[in-house]
């Protein structure tokens, strides 16, 4: 048997948050009527020039700081020639041998614990194409052009990952990162976030990579798994059963959960790239640079670092709340009133009820029914034990539905929680004269009926008893197995 | 006559009220109607539009307003978008495509109230260089129809030579204005790379296209760049340079300034147009101007130079021409691929399919290197020697073409051959530069052109020393026989 080993490379699509498109004024908003987004520009109309959208060249910038790469101080637009009816102009503007941002890398947390490093060959800035449309025409096809013109950031990978989980777990860092950055909005449905992956198999040892495949147009991260795995498996046994891999461009089937060669968009592959004689080269000066720079948020990894060193948090919980920007400003806000000596606390329920929650509601974060200082007064009143963790979740439940703040709830109901020596050792000394054939029991040695006991007595007080001090008068009051 | 006039003239009497701008253009539109047929200068007349454009400038004039071309009847080459308008490009490709808006040229001369004519025939696409390549068939010569005016601009310069517009418009790719300007006895300008918007100027070759002007004069010349130049955010190229005031500086003398002969454009030259040449140079020494001979040593390479860096634009700038979002389509296409090949197969001709296969040739993998870039490399040596000549010299000067107008089918079917026809012309593409072309004399009763080129933005000297020139001479007065009255 051959241990093979996975080869991996991602080129992902992000869509750049602009509000008016790469090279025209034409609006980028999603989901308008067809052709109503179309410039003259983008229907290159004949006379018509690109004129570059400044804003996208910050966006760009922003991410190589983010990256820690080189920005080049001139970069140049490149046509990239093939005919398809989307294409209005017969080419594309991209970039190609001088791309903006290049020799990046970023840390990529893995299952294991462990940390990668993938390396970012390059990010260019150039435009989306149109949409072609096959349904509902008889014997013809529609050409939606409001999506050409639209500025993408293509951002190309290093060869470096080595499993499907982890081509994912690096898509998912960029994708949290564009969105920290807000230079894209990440929305996957939409097509803003895309990727095309590269995937290739080798004896393990091997040093020359082996022959790859190219996957496109994979738009969720489920897909970019299933789609690696499919491929390396197919592969893997194509190979194994004699035959080779060819160089292709292949299509995700999600219904069929399978690959299949993609009939190419144009007979060759001769783009014919040249530099754009419409566009002059951009340059980008030390000064441009220190600006963006200066917008730069706190980065993912900075602020994970930060949660783990200053509010003890491990790092799988520091890395989850520093998923995202607006997760991480509600768990700080959070504390904030609460203070940072809970931090674990509130974690504990931010990734726990609190996601649950906007999970099962699909609320964003941002849109949270409870607010982060209303969680905080909850959490507040279990740190003073005015409420046991166990009421706290019903009182959670309660603001959700009611919009209520946790004292109300808990006032309101009655929640407040006994503390009351004498009034819980009155309620122990019933449920025990209630109960003599478990009482001889446990004093015989079935000691598992301390949890009995702590049952009826929670059911009595409608689990209001503080549990600390429940467990210890109960201890004293039962006397200990005999 | 009124056609004879200047545009400085005629601005004069329409301003103190003594002639109309709607007689003017009534004037002009009875031109064309006569004399157009013989020529085919124009692919479209506007009467209606011009008339009424008219009328709104005489009524902007009535009002106390007045500017230098508020009311003045032009023609615009037919590669200039114009709102409304059939722009055909002089291509089927687009004889049926009415521009939706105005190119910057267009736009900026309608607000200064000039009026447009018609659209002027042209080249197809603006590749040709004697008018024969028009899907509208060719141009004209007026000094003598048996001849072609030149090209790709060859309506644009026909048109002007009859006197069927007080100034007309024109593009220079590699010559385009300078060598149908020659051949047709006007003053033709090609400003530097920039200083005019390309703005819905249909592209040919986007690093070397440049909007002009044909005019009688310098002078007017001068009126009218001053009104087209200027920085446009819509055109990336465009450049961010004040425009001066270029007719405040036509009189400026000329002593002290150094003309450099330009030595290559004289080997092989026709002993005639060698000797006009020399004469021009005795009239600039009069003038106290300095000249000494200039060698630019790569110069000769600027044809071949040219015709890589040129159609591998153009095979990019054309694709856009598919048929299927406007222009020309084949009738019932059976799929994609037919729909492409049948519609531009149909809608192109001959010589624009021959540049857009060299075009795709030079670009291809394999072959980028050894044409594309290499030209691009030898794009920089001949810019270099400009850069280096205008060190010792404020203007270059020599023949605008090797030889006067040519027969209309002598040399359509030789592509190398008329190509060469640019060989003096194209340097100042390659380089950027700006360059005139003007009436110096004749040779077997043929106009034959005089260029000038200068270093980046200096139209203003260019004009300057034409106009001196023009004020000491009288061959820009010629009007071709039956086109004078």
């Amino acid at each position: 048997m051959i241990d093979w080993e996975v080869v991996i490379g991602l080129e992902i699509h992000a869509q750049l948050a602009t509000r008016s498109k790469i090279f025209s004024g034409a609006a980028t908003a999603y989901g308008a009527p067809p052709n109503t987004q179309a410039s003259l520009v983008d229907l290159a109309y004949p006379g018509v020039l690109p004129v570059l959208n400044a804003e996208a060249v910050r966006m760009a910038v922003k991410f190589g700081l983010a990256i820690g790469a080189t920005i080049a101080r001139r970069s140049i637009f490149a046509r990239k020639n093939y005919f398809y009816p989307d294409l209005p102009k017969g080419y594309q503007i991209s970039q190609y041998e001088h791309p903006v941002v290049s020799r990046g890398s970023l840390k990529v947390l893995l299952d294991d614990g462990t940390v990668k490093t993938i390396g970012v060959t390059r990010a260019h800035l150039e435009e989306d194409a149109g949409k072609s449309l096959h349904e509902g025409l008889a014997n013809a096809s529609g050409i939606d052009l409001n999506r050409a013109g639209t500025p993408l950031l293509e951002i190309v990978s290093e060869p470096d990952m080595r499993s499907a989980k982890e081509a994912v777990a690096y898509m998912k860092k960029i994708h949290t990162l564009v969105r920290y950055l807000e230079i894209c909005d990440g929305n996957m449905q939409e097509g803003s976030f895309r990727c095309d992956a590269n995937v290739s198999v080798r004896p393990r040892g091997q040093e020359k990579f082996g022959t790859r495949a190219e996957i496109k147009n994979l738009n969720s991260f489920r897909f970019v798994e299933k789609a690696i795995q499919y491929e390396v498996a197919r592969q893997v046994e194509l190979i194994e059963s004699g035959g080779r891999v060819v160089q292709e461009t292949r299509l995700y089937d999600s219904d069929k959960d399978e690959t299949r060669p993609m009939r190419s968009k144009e007979e060759a592959n001769d783009y014919r790239y040249f530099p754009d004689p419409d566009l002059l080269p951009v340059e980008i000066d030390a000064g441009f640079i220190a600006t963006v720079r200066a917008t730069l948020p706190e980065l993912p990894d900075e602020k994970a670092a930060r949660f783990a060193r200053d509010l003890g948090l491990s790092l799988y919980d520091a890395g989850v709340l520093s998923a995202s920007r607006e997760l991480g400003a509600y768990f700080e806000a959070v504390l904030t009133g609460l203070g940072k000596a809970h931090a674990k606390l509130a974690a504990n329920w931010v990734m726990g009820e609190l996601s649950s929650a906007l999970n099962r509601d699909g609320v964003e974060i941002t849109a949270s029914r409870v607010s982060p200082a209303a969680l905080g007064g909850l959490l507040a009143r279990i740190v003073d034990e005015t409420i046991s963790g166990k009421i706290a979740k019903e009182v959670f439940e309660a603001m959700w539905a009611e919009g209520q703040g946790a004292d109300d709830i808990i006032e309101k109901r009655g929640l407040k929680q006994i503390t009351d020596s004498g009034a819980i050792e009155g309620v122990i000394d019933a449920v025990i004269a209630a109960n003599p054939k478990q009482l001889a029991d446990y004093r015989a040695g079935k000691d598992k009926l301390f949890q009995f006991f702590v049952g009826q007595v929670q059911k009595a007080t409608k689990g209001k008893a503080n549990p600390a001090q429940l467990n210890e008068l109960l201890k004293t009051k039962l006397g200990g197995p005999a | 006559m009124l056609h004879n006039l200047s545009v400085g003239e005629l601005a004069e009497r329409l301003r103190s009220r003594e002639l109309s701008s709607v007689e003017l253009t009534r004037h002009f539109v009875e031109r064309i109607e006569r004399l157009n047929p013989a020529l085919n200068a124009l692919i479209t007349l506007t009467a209606d539009a011009a008339l009424a454009a008219a009328a709104a400038a005489d009524r902007r004039l009535a009002s106390g307003e007045h500017g230098p071309l508020l009311g003045i009847p032009l023609i615009h080459k037919d590669i200039f978008c114009t709102d409304g308008v059939r722009t055909s490009c002089g291509s089927r490709m687009l004889d049926n495509f009415v521009a939706p808006y105005d190119a910057t040229v267009v736009a900026r001369l309608k607000a200064a109230g000039a009026v447009m004519l018609g659209k002027a025939n042209m080249d197809e696409f603006a590749m040709g260089s004697s008018n024969e390549t028009s899907y509208y068939g060719p141009v004209k010569n007026p000094w003598n129809i048996a001849k072609v005016p030149g090209g790709s601009s060859g309506g644009s310069a026909a048109a002007m030579a009859a006197r069927l517009a007080s100034f007309t418009t024109g593009t220079d790719t590699g010559g385009s204005i300078r060598q149908p300007a020659a051949l047709t006895g006007v003053t033709g300008v090609k400003p530097t790379y920039g200083r005019v918007s390309r703005y819905g100027m249909i592209a040919f070759a986007s690093s070397l296209d440049q909007a002009g002007v044909f005019a009688r004069t310098a002078a007017d010349a001068a009126t009218v760049l001053k009104v087209i130049a200027g920085f446009d955010p819509l055109d990336s190229t465009s450049v961010d340079e004040p425009v001066p005031d270029y007719p405040a500086a036509l009189d400026a003398p000329l002593s002290g300034m150094k003309i450099g002969l330009l030595r290559e454009f004289f080997d092989g030259l026709e002993p005639r147009n060698a000797a006009l040449i020399h004469d021009s140079l005795k009239v600039f020494t009069s003038l106290g101007a300095a000249t000494m001979e200039v060698s630019l040593p790569h110069l000769p390479l600027s044809v071949p130079t040219y015709y890589v860096v040129a159609p591998a634009e153009c095979s990019s700038n054309l694709s856009r021409f598919d048929g299927v979002r406007f222009g020309y389509r084949c009738d019932q296409p059976r799929d994609l691929a037919d729909l492409y090949m049948r519609s531009r197969g149909e809608g192109f001709g001959p010589e624009v399919k021959r540049r857009i296969m060299t075009g795709t040739y030079v670009l291809s993998a394999g072959y980028f290197d050894a044409y594309y870039l290499k030209a691009q490399k030898v794009r920089r040596l001949i810019t270099e020697d400009f850069r280096a000549a205008f060190e010792r010299v404020d203007l270059l000067i020599g023949p605008t073409t090797p030889t006067p107008a040519f027969d209309i089918g002598a040399k359509i079917d030789d592509p190398v051959t008329m190509y060469l026809n640019d060989i003096y012309t194209i340097g100042a593409n390659l380089a950027g530069l700006p360059g005139l072309s003007l009436p110096c004399g004749f040779v077997d009763g043929l106009p034959m052109g005089l260029q000038l080129i200068g270093p980046h933005f200096s139209e203003g000297r260019l004009l300057n020393a034409a106009h001196r020139y023009q004020r000491a001479t009288e061959w820009h007065t010629h009007a071709p026989r039956g086109y004078e009255r």
